[in-house]
C-alpha cells in the first residue's frame, strides 16, 4: 500500500516524516509480500490479499477500509482500494493481477479487524490471478522481514 | 507507507504553497540531526513516544498508547502534552497594550490585568497571519505564546512593527522565553492534580486567567487554557526544572494523566472546534470568515485601528463570502482539500481539518463554505477519492467543552 499520492510527493519528501518503531512486527512464513507493505495468500490461481502486521502498526486504529466491487479488475503494484486511520489515509495496492472475486464485507462494520488480525479476519480482498508468473516479483517472508528493518532504520 | 504520514503535515504542505520557500526549505528540509529538540526529547523517547519531525522540531506524534485510546483517556482523566515548541513571548513597557492592539484584533486594553483571550494577528488585508493565546499580565507586561511553525515569520512581524513604534517615541521591547519550556496539563485531573504541585488555590484561578506562581519549587506562569476543550492549564517552567515537573504531574496522577503526542492533541482540537493555524486558517483567511468575530473586541469593532481593520469591518457590516462550519459524514472521512458540494453536485467550498473522532466515533470535520450553505442541518456532499458521501453541517464544538468558568 502506497501512501496518497499527495503525501508520497509532497508531504512526505518535504518532511521526511518518520516513526520511531518499537519492536518489528510480525510476518507469516507462507506469505508473498510487496514493497508496499501487502500480504498476499496463494492457492492455485486464487489469492487472498490484505494489509501486513508491519503497515498496521505504522497506521494504526483503522477506521475505515474502503473496498472495491466484486469484479474489478485489478492489476500488480496498482492502488485498489484505501485504509483510513485516525492519523491517516493510504492507499492499498494489489500484490498480484487479476479481478477480484470477493471482498471482506466484515470490514464495512468492524474496519479494526485490520488492526487485530491482519492475516486472518481482517483479509480485504480474494483474487483470481491472471499471471502467476508475476508473483516472481514479490518477497518471501525473510526477505520482508529484512527490507522493514531496513526501512525503519532509515529512520 | 512511508513514515508517519500524520494529516498535521498537510498543514505545511499547505503553507508551502504559499510562503517564503526559502524559509521553508531550511526549515523543512533540514535532516533529522538538525531538527530542534525540547529539554523533555529523552524523557520523550525513554517513554515510548515515536519522533516526528514537526515545524523543525522533533516531537513525540505519539507514545505506547494508540492516538484512539490517548485521545479518550484525556476526556476521560488527563494529558501532559509537551508543547515547548511554541514560542512564548513577552511584551513590556507603559506603551505596550497600543503596541499590540495595532497588529490584534483583541481589547486588550479592556482585558483586566491577569486576563487573557485567544486572538490573531492580521496583515494589512484582514487575513490571519497566525493565532495566539495572549495575556495582559499587567498593564506593562503582556505574555503571548505563537504557533511554532509561524514563529520567525511572527517575530519579523512584531519586530518590523516595533521599529517604526519605538521610531515615533513609543515605550515597548520584547523578551523571548527560550530560557522557558511550556506543558499543557488536560483534562478533569489537571486541576486536582496540578494542586498536589502549589499553594495557590487553583478553584480560584478561571479559564483565560493567568498567575506566576510556585509550582512544584520553580516560578512557572500558569494560564488556564488548552487546546483539547477540556478544563486545564498551559505550564511556562523554567526549561531546568521541566523534566521535573512533567514527573511530579505524571507521578500525583497515579498513571491517570498520560504523556500525550501530538496525534492526539490534533483529535482533540477539531473535536473542540478549534482552528489548526495553516489548514484552518491562512494568510487569506480572515477572522470573520473563520468564525472568530466574537474575538474582535466591541471597541477594537467601533474604533478599527488593527491591521486590515477596514477589510475585517466591512466584512462584519455586510457579511462574508465563505464561513468556516463543522461537519459529520458518513463513509471514509473527509481530510484537508476534499471538496465540499451541494446536493446538486456544485462546489460550495473545501475541507481544511477531518478525522475521525474517537469519543464520537463517528466523523468529523471543518471547513470553508458559501455563505448561505453554513446553517447547521445543511445537507451536503463531501468528497473523498472522487467519490461523493453524505454529510451535514454540524455545530461546533462537536464535543461539548468543559471550561472551568464561575458559575
Amino acid at each position: 500500500m502506497a501512501t496518497r499520492l499527495l503525501w508520497a510527493s509532497k508531504a512526505a519528501s518535504y518532511l521526511r516524516i518518520s516513526v520511531f518503531h518499537r519492536a518489528f512486527s510480525s510476518v507469516v512464513k507462507d506469505l508473498k509480500y510487496a514493497d508496499s507493505h501487502e500480504w498476499v495468500k496463494v492457492d492455485g490461481n486464487s489469492a487472498t490479499v490484505g494489509i501486513t502486521d508491519h503497515a498496521q502498526d505504522h497506521l494504526g486504529d483503522v477506521v475505515y477500509v474502503e473496498l472495491p466491487e466484486v469484479g474489478t479488475a485489478v492489476k500488480q503494484g496498482d492502488s485498489f482500494g484505501a485504509v483510513e486511520s485516525v492519523k491517516a489515509t493510504s492507499d492499498i495496492n494489489s500484490p498480484v493481477s487479476g479481478k477480484v472475486v470477493e471482498v471482506n464485507e466484515e470490514l464495512n462494520n468492524s474496519p479494526a479487524l485490520v488492526n487485530s488480525s491482519p492475516y486472518e479476519k481482517g483479509w480485504i480482498i480474494k483474487v483470481d490471478i491472471s499471471n502467476v508468473g508475476e508473483l516472481k516479483n514479490l518477497k518471501d517472508s525473510d526477505e520482508y522481514k529484512k527490507f522493514c528493518e531496513e526501512e525503519d532504520a532509515k529512520h | 507507507m512511508r513514515g508517519g504520514l500524520w494529516q498535521l503535515g498537510q498543514s505545511i504542505t499547505r503553507r508551502l504553497a504559499q510562503a517564503d520557500k526559502k524559509a521553508i526549505t531550511r526549515r523543512y528540509f533540514a535532516s533529522e540531526a538538525d531538527l530542534k529538540k525540547t529539554v523533555l526529547y529523552d524523557f520523550h523517547i525513554a517513554h515510548g513516544g515515536k519522533m516526528v519531525p514537526f515545524a523543525g522540531w522533533s516531537m513525540p506524534i505519539q507514545y505506547k498508547d494508540s492516538i484512539m485510546d490517548s485521545t479518550i483517556n484525556c476526556r476521560e482523566y488527563g494529558s501532559l502534552f509537551d508543547v515547548s515548541h511554541m514560542c512564548g513571548l513577552s511584551l513590556n513597557g507603559k506603551d505596550c497594550i497600543p503596541f499590540l492592539e495595532k497588529l490584534v484584533i483583541a481589547d486588550v486594553a479592556g482585558l483586566a490585568p491577569g486576563t487573557g483571550t485567544l486572538t490573531v494577528f492580521t496583515n494589512e488585508k484582514g487575513g490571519a497571519i497566525d493565532d495566539s493565546v495572549i495575556t495582559k499580565v499587567t498593564d506593562d507586561h503582556i505574555y503571548l505564546v505563537v504557533n511554532a511553525g509561524c514563529r520567525d515569520k511572527d517575530l519579523a512581524h512584531i519586530e518590523e512593527h516595533m521599529k517604526s513604534f519605538k521610531a515615533k517615541g513609543g515605550q515597548v521591547s520584547w523578551h523571548i522565553h527560550d530560557e522557558r519550556s511550556l506543558l499543557a496539563l488536560q483534562g478533569p485531573l489537571a486541576a486536582p492534580v496540578l494542586q498536589h504541585l502549589t499553594k495557590e488555590d487553583l478553584s480560584k484561578i478561571y479559564f483565560g486567567e493567568f498567575r506566576m506562581l510556585d509550582i512544584n519549587g520553580s516560578h512557572c506562569f500558569l494560564t488556564r487554557t488548552g487546546y483539547t476543550g477540556e478544563d486545564g492549564f498551559e505550564i511556562s517552567v523554567p526549561s531546568d526544572n521541566a523534566v521535573d515537573l512533567a514527573k511530579a504531574i505524571l507521578d500525583k496522577s497515579e498513571g491517570k494523566v498520560r504523556l500525550t503526542g501530538l496525534g492526539a492533541r490534533d483529535s482533540l482540537r477539531l473535536e473542540a472546534g478549534l482552528c489548526l493555524y495553516g489548514n484552518d486558517m491562512e494568510q487569506h483567511t480572515t477572522p470573520v470568515e473563520a468564525g472568530l468575530t466574537w474575538a474582535i473586541g466591541k471597541r477594537r469593532k467601533a474604533e478599527g485601528g488593527f491591521l486590515g481593520a477596514e477589510v475585517i469591518l466591512k466584512q462584519l457590516a455586510e457579511g462574508p463570502k465563505i464561513r468556516r462550519v463543522g461537519f459529520s459524514s458518513s463513509g471514509p472521512p473527509p481530510r484537508s482539500h476534499s471538496e465540499i458540494q451541494d446536493e446538486k453536485g456544485t462546489n460550495i467550498g473545501e475541507i481544511t481539518s477531518g478525522g475521525f473522532s474517537p469519543c464520537l466515533k463517528k466523523n468529523i470535520a471543518m471547513g470553508y463554505v458559501n455563505s448561505g450553505y453554513h446553517k447547521a442541518g445543511t445537507k451536503v456532499k463531501l468528497v473523498v477519492r472522487g467519490k461523493a458521501y453524505d454529510g451535514v453541517v454540524t455545530k461546533m464544538p462537536f464535543v461539548p467543552t468543559k471550561y472551568y468558568k464561575p458559575s
